[in-house]
């Protein structure tokens, strides 16, 4: 056993003997953290459009601050966001708009500087960022500057009223083990969420707030932007996606991929693969899902010809529901799959492209 | 040019289990690897030591035997490799590791481009690249799916970032920090005669006397997150399997389904 630790310290916490200790830990109170108050939410805007993961934290965000007892604050950053106002209804109790015509497109170094920056005036105890591309570069940054801890791609959050500490749920190993973490010396308590998980409120927020903008002065920015170059196979980003149809090395050859693309376009859902069908080139690696590429957790997820390598599994095993279409019965797919349909996909997808067809027709 | 890796040791996480009773990791058993991230940060390092000259230096904290993966990616071409172990570090959060990587980088002095994978399997946070360069105050690109143009003169490397709907192309001044993903590059595999030179290779352990750290700042005592439980993830309701269902039947049973959830 000695020999496999990695002194990750995992271990000290939940022994039920205390029977573990890796040295003595003296952690230093580096703040007072009755001076830091409320939760704030980095709102997220992709060419001018509030991100769906935004609703989603601003929701999670109420539940939190209601068991605080404290308010609810939106940081937006941009220039010509649509629609500044549906972070109010979404739950918000104020909104800081910082707008400039520099922050129009995400900068890392100006974004970064300018969230610290607010934290360290107004001391939240709280901030709530989305667990995507943008937000897994900017708050790990933000935690370091500010000496936060920060609990990556959370999927769970609950609150110690008593200790007003938040209690941050989240998968690691893979998604073998789930691990419940704290940050009881510093503040504010930082976390990225995962997309679709949290759920964004269902009646729109009675919020007396109201859109501040602020303006601020020189924003240095090392980073040179070029362009964005859209990637044209993704419609739907998986990561956001509440339908995924994936398709696998069961298909075959790439034009057959044409299936799964027709089918992912009549449920109106994003297409995903296999690491094997990236590799064979069939799609592009921004569909993979697994270990070696994302992480989702749609409503629906639809395997088509994926034998369901644990690799694969660890990347989508948190989806809601799970159907899987495989020749093979004895395929690992079935282990996690909710409807698992034992036949050729050939036969079965074509089918089952037809019957949607007539249903929704009818 | 000095190109830094940062590797780490992670047990194969498919088969990392917690015991139901106990809450606790089993790892027996559960065999180590370089982190699969990591691999192409070294094979990046080594195709731009390639292009401009230089040397690759990896560097890994970690227990004494992370030596392992360091002599690992010295059999795959790396120059020189360096642990950075202490029972002080013992239980660092991403916050503390990336301040005692960013510590041992400045013992190293001058370098261009650091790179470490994006995120290591373990842990799964992502956090240590972009720590390290907060540290270090040098600009980042994350994600980093192609590397387009390093241009030494300049001093400047152009490259994409990914994005959930496609991806940023950006130039960053050296000296900088790059966090990679799987469609980079093919790491190579380790030819014979770097499997010789890993064996025979001096790899100096720096412990903590010999980084500029401060007690408090590292291992869990500097470590902000705590971890206060473990427990499996769980279990998947039960599904139902139709194993011999025509393809009108099956076709049917899914649509029934898909009905069912309003998705239609
Ligand atoms: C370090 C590491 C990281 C990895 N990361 C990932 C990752 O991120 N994501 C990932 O997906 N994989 C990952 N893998 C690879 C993984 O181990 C598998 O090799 C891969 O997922 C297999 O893809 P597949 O299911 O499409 O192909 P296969 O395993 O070849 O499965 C194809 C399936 O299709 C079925 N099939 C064939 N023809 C038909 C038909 N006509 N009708 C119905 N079914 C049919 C077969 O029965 C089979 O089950 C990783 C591996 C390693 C070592
Ligand atoms: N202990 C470590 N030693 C060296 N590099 C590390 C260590 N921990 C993390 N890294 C690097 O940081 C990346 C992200 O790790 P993480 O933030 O833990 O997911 C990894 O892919 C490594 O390149």
């Amino acid at each position: 056993m000695l020999e496999t630790c990695n002194l990750c310290g995992a271990c000290v916490p939940v022994c039920p003997e205390d029977a573990l200790s890796i040295e003595e830990v003296k952690r230093t109170k580096e703040i007072d953290p009755s001076e830091w108050c409320g939760v704030w939410v980095a709102a997220e805007q992709r060419h001018g459009k509030i991100q769906s993961s935004t609703y989603e934290l601003l929701g999670a965000a109420r539940g939190v601050a209601e068991k605080l007892e404290v308010q609810v604050t939106a940081l937006l950053l941009g220039s010509d966001v649509e629609n500044p106002e549906s972070l109010l209804a979404a739950g918000a109790d104020e909104v800081f708009y910082i707008k400039d015509e520099n922050l129009a497109h995400f900068g890392l170094e100006p974004y970064t500087k300018i969230i610290a920056d607010l934290i360290l005036e107004r001391k939240p105890e709280i901030v709530l960022g989305a667990a995507t591309f943008i937000g897994r570069s900017l708050l790990p940054r933000i935690a370091v500057r500010v000496h936060a801890g920060l609990t990556a791609d959370c999927t769970g959050l609950d609150v110690d009223t008593e200790k007003r500490l938040l209690l941050q749920t989240r998968p690691a190993f893979g998604g073998n083990i789930m691990a419940t973490i704290i940050c009881p010396q510093h503040r504010p308590q930082m976390a990225t969420v995962r997309p679709k998980v949290m759920k964004p409120l269902d009646e729109p927020y009675d919020s007396n707030g109201t859109v501040t903008e602020v303006s601020v002065d020189s924003l240095s920015n090392r980073v040179k932007f070029l362009e964005f170059v859209a990637d044209d196979t993704s419609q739907i980003n998986i990561a956001e996606a509440d339908i995924i149809v994936t398709g696998g090395r069961g298909l075959q050859d790439p034009k057959n991929f044409a299936l799964i693309e027709e089918l992912a376009g009549l449920l109106g859902s994003a297409v995903g693969a296999s690491r094997a069908a990236v590799d064979a080139g069939w799609i592009n690696y921004s569909h993979q899902v697994g270990q070696t590429g994302r992480t989702v957790s749609p409503k629906l997820y639809i395997a088509v010809g994926v034998s369901g390598a644990i690799q694969h599994l660890v990347g989508m095993q948190s989806s809601d529901f799970i159907i899987a279409v495989n020749k093979d019965p004895n395929a690992p797919i079935f282990k996690v799959a909710d409807v698992g349909i034992v036949g050729d996909l050939f036969e079965v997808v074509p089918k089952l492209i037809e019957e949607i067809k007539r249903r929704k027709e009818t | 040019m000095r190109f830094i890796v940062c590797i780490k040791q992670v047990p194969d996480t498919t088969e990392v289990r917690v015991n139901p009773e106990t809450n606790t990791l089993i790892r027996e058993g559960v065999p180590a690897t370089v982190n699969p991230f990591d691999l192409y940060a070294v094979e990046e390092a080594l195709i731009l030591k390639e292009q401009a000259g230089g040397e690759v230096i990896a560097i890994s904290m970690g227990p004494p035997q992370a030596e392992e993966a360091l002599r690992e990616v010295i059999s795959m071409g790396v120059d020189k490799a360096i642990l950075i172990s202490d029972r002080k570090f013992a239980g660092s959060d991403s916050w503390a590791t990336s301040l005692t990587l960013a510590a041992a980088i400045r013992k190293i002095g001058e370098f261009d481009i650091i790179f470490t994978g994006k995120q290591a399997a373990d842990g799964d946070t992502a956090q240590v690249g972009p720590g390290i360069a907060e540290f270090l105050d040098i600009p980042q690109a994350t994600f980093v799916r192609k590397v387009d143009e390093l241009n030494p003169d300049q001093q400047t490397i152009r490259l994409q970032s990914m994005w959930e709907e496609g991806s940023e192309r950006l130039e960053l001044p050296l000296p900088c920090l790059i966090t990679t993903v799987k469609e980079l590059n093919e790491p190579r595999l380790p030819s014979l005669r770097g499997k010789l030179t890993a064996k025979k290779a001096e790899i100096p352990l720096w412990s903590f006397d010999e980084l500029a750290v401060e007690e408090k700042h590292v291992g869990l005592a500097g470590s902000p997150t705590q971890v206060i439980k473990v427990f499996p993830p769980p279990p998947r309701a039960e599904g139902e399997l139709f194993a011999d269902a025509d393809p009108d039947e099956a076709a049917r049973i899914i649509a029934d389904k898909l009905t069912e959830k309003g998705l239609l």
